[in-house]
């Protein structure tokens, strides 16, 4: 980076620590929060508000704009932290999160701006994303759909049948994000029901599918700007990523999926977090 | 098929024209109205049937998401969400149960103007058995936020019920049957949703039925009372959701007890519904003639399954009837 002025944007690496700071705040929020997968899709999240998606934070109803779907919807701290930097939200709202009152469920609900389909049962996102998809293509519209989905949800049987529909329809508008950070609540992914060979697993399903690291700024940077990745088809990026990412004391380990951060523990997360240190 | 042209005389050939299963006259105006309204997106699960009858002539208006009842709800959520009115295809049971979840979150959740067109209602499935039977969608569809629920009683309410519900702007429930039934409505009408049909005045008790059989055998309890001396009111509850409540005050007010006739389980229906705003705001005595709690595995056709399970003519009148003498 060359030095920065003061008008100068602040860098993928400078906003990403934010949304995660913001993250572990929800976390040593009273009732806590999903901390594991939300650190994990953080920097995809982060990376479509800022690179991908079309959209207008003043008009979030705008017609044309690209749809976002966060089917796993206990991620809603990265969302609501990634809608605040990006001006749908204001940032104060963040402190409310989960309080009486506050629109900032624990999973998103629609009158939250930006969020388009209240999520939080899983294996619903892709059908959704599915039908905005076939409606803009009916309609004409450029819009995409996009649909970030955990890897742990992808045992619900109504992901595969949004994903043969999908692939059915050739709907090249539409691509599914899978947040492959191997871990849910009881453990490995692999050794709940085992997920692999996944990619593979999607391409016999019609899709286009992509496997890259989660967390590379290029590698994102280089992946979504070629959708979709191959024409009349819809596409999957498999994000490999790692749950807790960020904070060392959370980082692989399946705890960290939901939590309440007692004021030492977030103290030692946020030290963890500028110190940058990954395993 | 021509238009319903509302208070006009019957037409010729009226009942013919409606000699049809009501799952029919529905997608015959779903064509119709697809003419004249390029919203309507036609969402089917291999239902058979809609695929060459809307499908053909209007390609870009219709998808088949395949034997996929969950996925079927998703999209549709997903299309009205972004501006089109899908009308969702598939078996009450399949809407209802198995994909309730999704009826519930993504399309009443979102009060998202989805049409839910089921069929094999009720015992309509008949030999089919109790897979294809849905004895319980009512209990179910009614409490879900936003939802409005509709039962029409024959294939001519069908249609007027599917026109009049174009631009209604939250999600649609219409609960359809399988076979043809008897046509009940001697003309076409100005379908009023939310509005009790009078079917036949009486002063001595009201009858009140949702469903083909259910009306059908309203009246004719009716007639069995009549030879007994009573006058029994028969209004065709064909709008679960929103209930009028207005006729039904009227009616606790004006002839002192209601039966209820559905070809659902007893609770959670009609008959339960009823009895909430009753209870609540028009004390009278009320009986529920329904499908009583078990497993129906006879084998038969819809009416006989129905008379098997009590739901017949002889015991609508019978309730009646214990509510009129015990007046007396």
């Amino acid at each position: 980076m060359t030095a920065s002025t003061e008008t100068a944007q602040p860098s993928f690496a400078e906003q990403a620590l934010r949304i995660r700071e913001h993250i572990l705040k929800m976390g040593a929020s009273p009732h806590g929060a999903h901390i594991g997968g939300s650190l994990s899709c953080a920097d995809v999240l982060l990376h479509l508000y800022t690179r991908v998606l079309d959209g207008r934070p003043q008009e979030p109803d705008w017609p044309n704009r690209d749809r976002f779907v966060l089917s796993k919807g206990h991620a809603a701290p990265a969302l609501y932290a990634v809608l605040a930097e990006t001006g749908y939200l204001p940032v104060e709202e963040l402190e409310t999160y989960t309080q009486p009152g506050s629109r900032l469920a624990g999973h998103p609900l629609s009158r939250v701006p930006g969020v388009e389909f209240p999520t939080g049962s899983l294996g619903h996102g892709l059908s959704l994303g599915t039908g905005v998809a076939l409606a803009m293509r009916r309609l004409g519209r450029p819009a995409r759909a996009f649909v970030l989905l955990g890897d742990g949800e992808l045992q619900e049987g109504s992901v595969w049948e949004a994903a043969m529909a999908a692939a059915h329809y050739r709907l090249d508008n539409l691509v599914a994000i899978v947040d492959r950070n191997g871990l849910q609540i009881t453990g490995s992914t692999e050794d709940c029901v085992a997920l692999e060979p996944l990619a593979d697993r999607w391409r016999s399903f019609g899709w286009s599918a992509v496997e890259i690291d989660g967390h590379d700024e290029s590698v994102l940077e280089k992946t979504f700007a070629a959708l979709p990745a191959r024409t009349g088809k819809p596409t999957v990026i498999i994000a490999r990523t790692v749950k807790g990412r960020g904070v060392a004391l959370f980082e692989g380990k399946k705890k960290s999926h939901s939590v309440q951060l007692s004021p030492r523990l977030y103290q030692r997360a946020k030290k963890d977090l500028r110190s940058g240190r990954t395993t | 098929m021509s238009d319903v042209r509302t208070e006009a005389p019957p037409e010729q050939g009226w009942a013919e024209r409606y000699a049809v299963p009501a799952r029919e006259a529905y997608r015959r105006t779903l064509v119709d109205l697809a003419r004249s309204d390029p919203r309507i997106f036609c969402v089917d699960s291999d239902m058979g049937g809609l695929e060459t009858l809307f499908g053909e002539e209007f390609p870009a208006q219709y998808v088949n998401v395949g034997i996929a009842e969950a996925n079927l709800l998703g999209v549709c959520a997903g299309l009205a969400h972004s501006g089109l009115r899908p009308y969702a295809n598939t078996i009450a049971s399949f809407a209802a149960a198995r994909a309730c979840e999704q009826l519930k979150v993504d399309v009443a959740g979102n009060n998202l103007p989805v049409r839910v067109v089921v069929t094999h209602a009720g015992l309509s499935a008949g030999h089919y058995g109790p897979t294809h039977h849905a004895l319980e969608d009512i209990a179910i569809v009614r409490t879900l936020p936003h939802m409005t629920v509709v039962v029409p009683c024959d294939a001519a309410e069908t249609e007027a019920v599917v026109r009049a519900t174009t631009d209604l702007p939250g999600p649609l429930y219409v609960r359809l049957g399988r076979g043809a039934t008897p046509l009940v409505n001697e003309g076409p009408y100005d379908f009023r949703l939310g509005e009790a049909r009078l079917l036949r005045e009486g002063e001595n008790v009201t009858l009140v039925a949702t469903g083909p059989y259910p009306v059908v055998m309203a009246l004719e309890a009716a007639e069995l009372l009549a030879r007994q001396g009573y006058s029994a009111r028969v209004l065709n509850m064909h709008t679960i959701k929103p209930l009028d409540t207005v006729a039904l005050g009227r009616a606790a007010r004006e002839t002192g007890g209601i039966v209820t006739v559905e070809d659902h389980v007893r609770v959670g229906g009609l008959g339960a519904a009823v009895c909430e705003t009753v209870a609540e705001d028009h004390p009278c005595p009320v009986r529920r003639i329904g499908v009583p709690d078990g497993y129906l595995d006879h084998v038969a056709d819809e009416r006989q399954l129905l008379e098997y399970a009590g739901v017949h003519p002889q015991s609508i009148a019978a309730a009646a009837l214990s509510i009129a003498r015990g007046r007396e």
